[in-house]
């Protein structure tokens, strides 16, 4: 695989050899508003990949750009179902301007191409939203099933078989709240499954809604601000599910995050937007320590705080020196070395 | 006494027809939001369908009367549905997203369209068919001396008001147990993400459409084997006290429509029994404007809350 992303603020990691996604060039203007500007990256195969940066950055709209809210202004957002899809494959499905092509490897979809339900059903993409997006009127268990809708449908014989009861929707339905309540016991919600999902309070909901996304198969799951209002301990569950969902369930995760804890506790893959470009990428480590995230996101650090410091009083003590060398009032001195020592 | 039940009878099977109407109107309010002002027209077209089918059999020589009825119903509902189907291809879909008043005035149209087409294809004459089911069972006999009436349950009402019951329990399973109804009280509450989800909204939506004509095409073959005539014009006014019910029940309720209908059936009935034939749709509204002073969101519908 040659997929990896050329450009200066790369870190080249193993989320190239075998990206499940892979985001290009994308740019998506909003009339003289450039929202997200000429952006690439690649989403590992299993890796758990963030994607983080300052309000109004662009995140989100990378999210509605994957999973089909909008439809972007120019690029290319590929999907692979396979490890092994050479790039031969996706130029192929590109120049033939059909929305996906199944190969010997495993499918590829151009999501950019696909309309939402099919981004869905058929790429196997799920998100979550900032604000909780839960059917409310609904009992916990059938906000799973609703999930599990195409397969019940077509098990059901296109409802015929489900209002009489037919003995292959009865083994389908009970398929699916099989899977349903095994995500519950996941998420400790066994018990309240038949409760109105808007009567769960919020840490549950939150984790309700990936459980949701789950029940669709995703092979990927983006998740926009999971940890989003949570105290830390359901903030540390939210912790424990993503790591779940990773190596039980083998779905690989994009979430978007502003709680570094979680982001640098749990990512193998960080890619840093601002202003809609993108300004690192790479391990959790190497962006921590990227001078551009530092000083366009997670402020200055303590260490150069002080050395800041250090060297403005350095400047003030020069001053003092020089002030005193040239003959002026110690009335006079102390103030003007106060005033250059607090930038 | 008497006279009394027998009000009651009538009244419980014209609320019957109307329910089946106004299930039409309330669930394709619940999912989208919109009037379907066309959805009376509907079971105006299901009516000349069922006639038409009818005089087919007979002239193909199909005696049987049970067979005939039961083959009326079903192509009726079949044909109606792919005219439901039709018209929210057409005339909706293009629609969908755009501002709230535009599906509703294009209802509109499409209502008048329906009128006109029927009555430019069929006559603008009334079109009779004479009863074809008789007979009845007597509840109550008559008096001479006290002056008291025979009471009767004819079969026709029979077969409507057990028709509908059984539509009524296999359509509320399917709204609450099949994947269907599950998509689609989900497309109700969000669609954008029942849509996240894998749910093809836009199927589901015209799924509603097709199931709300069918129910109007029962409706449609009932009012036409009761009634006896039929002619263009029935569907503005059935279509207009069928959406009465359904925003006396609570626009957007199931149960809601059932009652709503039947509440209507038995106001008009009860006023043309006791007071005047002329005033009952004076009657009917009244009691309408009334309720919806005292309960704003009809007998069983939920407060509207705002969707963010």
């Amino acid at each position: 695989m040659s997929a990896s992303i050329k450009d200066n603020v790369s870190e080249p990691g193993r989320w190239d050899e075998s990206p499940v996604l892979t985001v290009e060039n994308l740019t998506m203007r909003f009339g003289g508003l450039v929202a997200v500007d000429d952006l690439s990256f690649n989403v590992g195969r299993g890796d758990i990949t963030a994607l983080i940066g300052p309000n109004g950055a662009g995140k989100t709209t990378v999210f509605n750009c994957v999973t089909g809210f909008y439809k972007p202004t120019e690029g290319r957002i590929i999907m692979r179902h396979g490890s092994a899809i050479s790039d031969a494959e996706v130029r192929k499905l590109t120049e033939s301007g059909e929305q996906s092509m199944s190969t010997a490897e495993g499918a590829i979809f151009l999501l950019e191409r696909m309309p939402d339900f099919c981004i869905s059903r058929d790429a196997k993409v799920a998100r979550t939203f900032q604000n909780i997006r839960l059917f409310g009127g609904m009992t916990v268990l059938e906000n799973l099933l609703v999930a599990q809708h195409n397969a019940l449908m077509a098990a059901s014989g296109f409802t015929i078989g489900g209002i009489f009861n037919l003995p292959g929707f009865r083994k389908a339905r009970q398929k699916s709240i099989d899977k349903a309540v095994y995500w519950l016991e996941h998420i400790r919600l066994k018990e309240r499954a038949d409760e109105p999902a808007a009567a769960l309070p919020y840490g549950d909901q939150r984790r309700l809604e990936i459980a949701r996304a789950m029940c669709t198969d995703p092979q990927l799951l983006c998740l926009d601000e999971p940890a989003a209002g949570l105290n830390p301990r359901e903030s540390s569950e939210l912790n424990e599910l993503l790591q779940f969902i990773r190596s039980e369930a083998g779905t690989s995760v994009l979430l978007i995050e502003h709680d570094m804890g979680v982001v640098m506790e749990i990512s193998d893959h960080v890619v840093v937007l601002d202003y809609g470009e993108k300004i690192s990428d790479g391990s959790a480590d190497y962006v921590r320590n990227d001078p551009s995230v530092i000083a366009a996101y997670l402020g200055v650090e303590d260490e150069e705080v002080a050395e800041a410091e250090a060297e403005a009083a350095a400047a003030a003590a020069a001053a003092a020196a020089a002030a005193s060398a040239a003959g002026q009032t110690m009335s006079g001195g102390e103030p003007a070395g106060e005033q250059e020592t607090k930038p | 006494m008497e006279y009394f039940v027998q009000q009651l009878i009538n009244g419980v099977t014209l609320g019957s027809i109307y329910g089946l109407i106004a299930i039409g109107y309330t669930m394709v309010y619940g999912i989208i939001g919109m009037i379907n002002f066309a959805h009376g027209d509907i079971f105006m077209v299901s009516a000349f369908i069922a006639l038409t089918v009818f005089l087919i059999m007979l002239a193909i020589g199909v005696t049987a009367l049970p067979l005939i009825l039961l083959a009326v119903l079903i192509i009726s509902m079949i044909f109606t549905s792919v005219w439901g189907w039709t018209v929210e291809r057409m005339a909706y879909r293009p629609l969908r997203g755009s501002f709230r008043l535009a599906p509703l005035i294009t209802a509109i149209g499409m209502s008048i369209t329906l009128q006109n087409f029927v009555q430019l294809t069929q006559g603008a004459r009334v079109k009779p068919l004479p009863p074809q089911i008789t007979g009845g069972i007597t509840l109550m006999q008559g008096d001479a001396e006290t002056g008291s009436i025979v009471v009767q349950l004819s079969y026709m009402q029979i077969i409507i008001i057990v028709t509908t019951v059984v539509l009524m329990a296999g359509f509320s399973m399917l709204i609450s147990k099949t994947s269907l109804g599950r998509a689609q009280r989900a497309c109700e509450q969000d669609a954008k993400m029942a849509s996240l989800l894998g749910v093809n909204v836009d199927r589901t939506i015209s799924l509603t459409f097709v199931m709300g004509a069918a129910l109007a095409a029962v409706a449609g073959v009932m009012f036409l084997l009761y009634y006896g005539v039929i002619d263009f014009y029935i569907g503005f006014i059935a279509g207009v006290k069928a959406f009465t019910a359904a925003v006396l029940g609570g626009i957007g309720s199931l149960p809601g429509a059932m009652l709503g209908g039947l509440a209507i059936g038995l106001i008009e009935t009860f006023w043309s029994g006791y007071f005047s034939v002329e005033y009952k749709d004076v009657a009917a509204f009244s009691i309408l404007a009334i309720t919806l002073i005292f309960l704003p969101s009809g007998l069983l519908g939920k407060p509207e809350v705002e969707k963010v």
